[in-house]
């Protein structure tokens, strides 16, 4: 074997140049990482409860005026009254009727119309200027309009949810259904797939992603509106109560009925995140 | 069942992208349609599949459609076209649910057609868990199973890597040879054509039309990488197309082509 073969060849044992020659070398500066947040698990919560111990910790030591903010604990036990009165169940189950039926209602609506404008010409150019012009007028301050067409009672509390969660579904769908790969539409025309199929199995699916990033998106103005549609004539609700207690300055009650809410948002969007989960599992 | 185009011209606009094409696709023959990027191969192939309709001319069928035949002209798509959410087994199974058939006569079609493609082991894969050869491979066995007269490839393999190209070229091979399918096979990759084509159709420059159309009767099987009698076919292809190629490069996109 000549030198020049093995040092072509024996590039696998490299032994010769290390421990000597080391001067004169130096490593290729690292430049990569970085820009990718990786999830780190109870970060979160420990941040919640130091805020709430460092707040509890203020309020006992009288930095915070009771006047200004009550203390978590104060929260915390007019919450535990409202359990233990049962009022909470009240409350809360009156609310939730009423984002359930509004949102599941506005929802539906919302999807079949945006179904409607991804589909058709005639619905797009009639219902797309509408759409964009009704969409960013506040749907509270339509809320008395609401109480003389609906009533004071149920109906116009639903109507606003439904409303407000209505936009928000349409644009979502539309664009989902938009952003559906015509190639896959194309296949479909080319095996004979009927247009009620095609619908069905490659739209539908295909928009899915966009629809569900609207619910997220319209839960929360549901959750919003809610507050806001219980205000004006209601007995009971989390809004309601939440306007009693600000009427009577009684700020341990406002902040239980604020960790109701934010609660509920909390719980809406897991559920969202399961169906998302469920339905999406394809993308991986 | 044969296929007959009839002066094919088409314009986008003020292009004309294709111009007087007349081809006949006999029973049981691999055709190729090679040409220069933009020249309106692909075009071409949606006016056979009836996918568009071309401003002048007809593409007719003539014999009759074969018995059992459920989609007689089938595409294979370039970039697969498989539905993502679904899986491998269900994604055969889509283009067979608008049929009259029952659950088992489906399910064994679909058994039958992931067996002939190889691909029984993957039956609940997802698209994105498969490789672009799986995927490609997924795509034929649909193709497969709505029995075609008439198989549509438009650059079936382009999207592949060369490696994974020269393997389904031999399933290709080996398909043609059991099942004898007709098939219209559009490409820009003039080793495919050779390899494939009883027919090679040569398209010109834009606006398209036919040049020569160069016959190759060697058997599909007997076809090898580095057969002497194919590389002349194919250099004297590229001689060509060169040229145009080359115009063809330096051209503006004002449209889709």
């Amino acid at each position: 074997m000549t030198s020049l073969e093995q040092s072509s060849l024996d590039q696998t044992s490299g032994g010769r140049a290390a421990g000597e020659q080391r001067e004169g070398l130096r490593p290729v500066p690292y430049r990569g990482g970085g820009f990718r947040p990786v999830p780190i698990r109870l970060i979160g919560p420990f941040v919640f409860l130091a805020i709430v111990a460092l707040w509890e910790a203020g309020s006992r030591s009288g930095v915070i005026s009771n006047l200004v903010l009550p203390a978590p604990s104060e929260a915390f036990e007019a919450f535990s009254y409202l359990v233990e009165s049962g009022q909470l169940w009240r409350h809360l189950s009156a609310s939730l009727q009423r984002l359930v039926i509004g949102w599941t209602l506005g929802t539906a609506l919302g999807i079949t119309v945006g179904l409607a404008i991804g589909l058709f010409s005639l619905a797009r150019a009639g219902l797309l200027p509408l759409v964009s012009a009704l969409f960013p007028i506040p749907k509270i301050a339509l809320l008395p309009l609401f109480v003389i067409w609906f009533g004071i009672g149920e109906g116009s509390k639903v109507a606003t949810i439904l409303f407000g969660t209505f936009f928000p579904t349409v644009i979502a769908t539309y664009g989902g259904v938009d952003n559906v790969d015509r190639t896959l539409v194309r296949m479909g025309q080319s095996f004979g797939l009927s247009w009620r199929s095609i619908v069905r199995k490659i739209i539908l699916p295909g928009a899915m992603p966009a629809i569900l990033s609207g619910c997220r998106i319209s839960a929360s103005i549901g959750i919003i509106l809610l507050v806001a549609a219980e205000m004006i004539g209601a007995e009971y609700g989390v809004g309601a109560y939440i306007l009693m207690a600000g009427s009577l300055f009684a700020t341990d009650q406002l902040l239980a009925g604020v960790a109701i809410l934010s609660m509920l948002g909390l719980i809406v969007s897991w559920l969202i995140g399961r169906l998302e989960r469920w339905l999406l599992a394809w993308r991986g | 069942m044969d296929l007959l185009l009839r002066g094919i011209t088409h314009r986008y606009g003020a292009t004309e992208v294709l111009n007087g094409i007349d081809l006949t696709v006999s029973e049981g023959e691999i055709v190729c349609i090679i040409g220069p990027s933009g020249c309106g191969k692909s075009t071409l192939l949606r006016f056979i599949g009836g996918l568009e309709r071309p401003d002048e001319g007809e593409v007719l069928l003539s014999g009759e459609v074969p018995a059992g035949s459920l989609n007689p002209l089938t595409y294979v798509f370039q970039d697969f076209a498989l539905l993502p959410w679904r899986s491998v087994e269900a994604n055969v199974s889509l283009v067979l649910e608008d049929h009259p058939l029952s659950a088992a006569e489906r399910e064994t079609i679909v058994a039958d057609v992931l067996e002939r493609t190889g691909l029984s082991d993957f039956r609940k894969a997802l698209p994105r868990q498969l490789s672009g050869g799986m995927k490609q491979r997924v795509a034929i066995a649909r193709a497969l199973s709505v029995r075609p007269a008439v198989m549509l490839m438009d650059e079936p393999l382009s999207a592949l890597d060369s490696q994974t190209r020269e393997l389904l070229m031999d399933d290709l091979v080996a398909l043609w040879q059991r099942e004898r399918f007709t098939a219209c096979y559009v490409t820009h990759n003039l080793a495919e054509a050779v390899r494939l084509g009883h027919r090679i159709v040569v398209l010109s420059r834009r606006p398209g039309r036919i040049r020569t159309v160069v016959e190759i009767d060697r058997d599909l099987g007997a076809r090898e990488a580095g057969d002497p009698k194919l590389d002349a076919v194919q250099r004297e292809l590229w001689q060509l197309l060169r040229d145009e190629a080359r115009a063809a490069d330096r051209e503006i996109a004002d449209d889709v082509a």
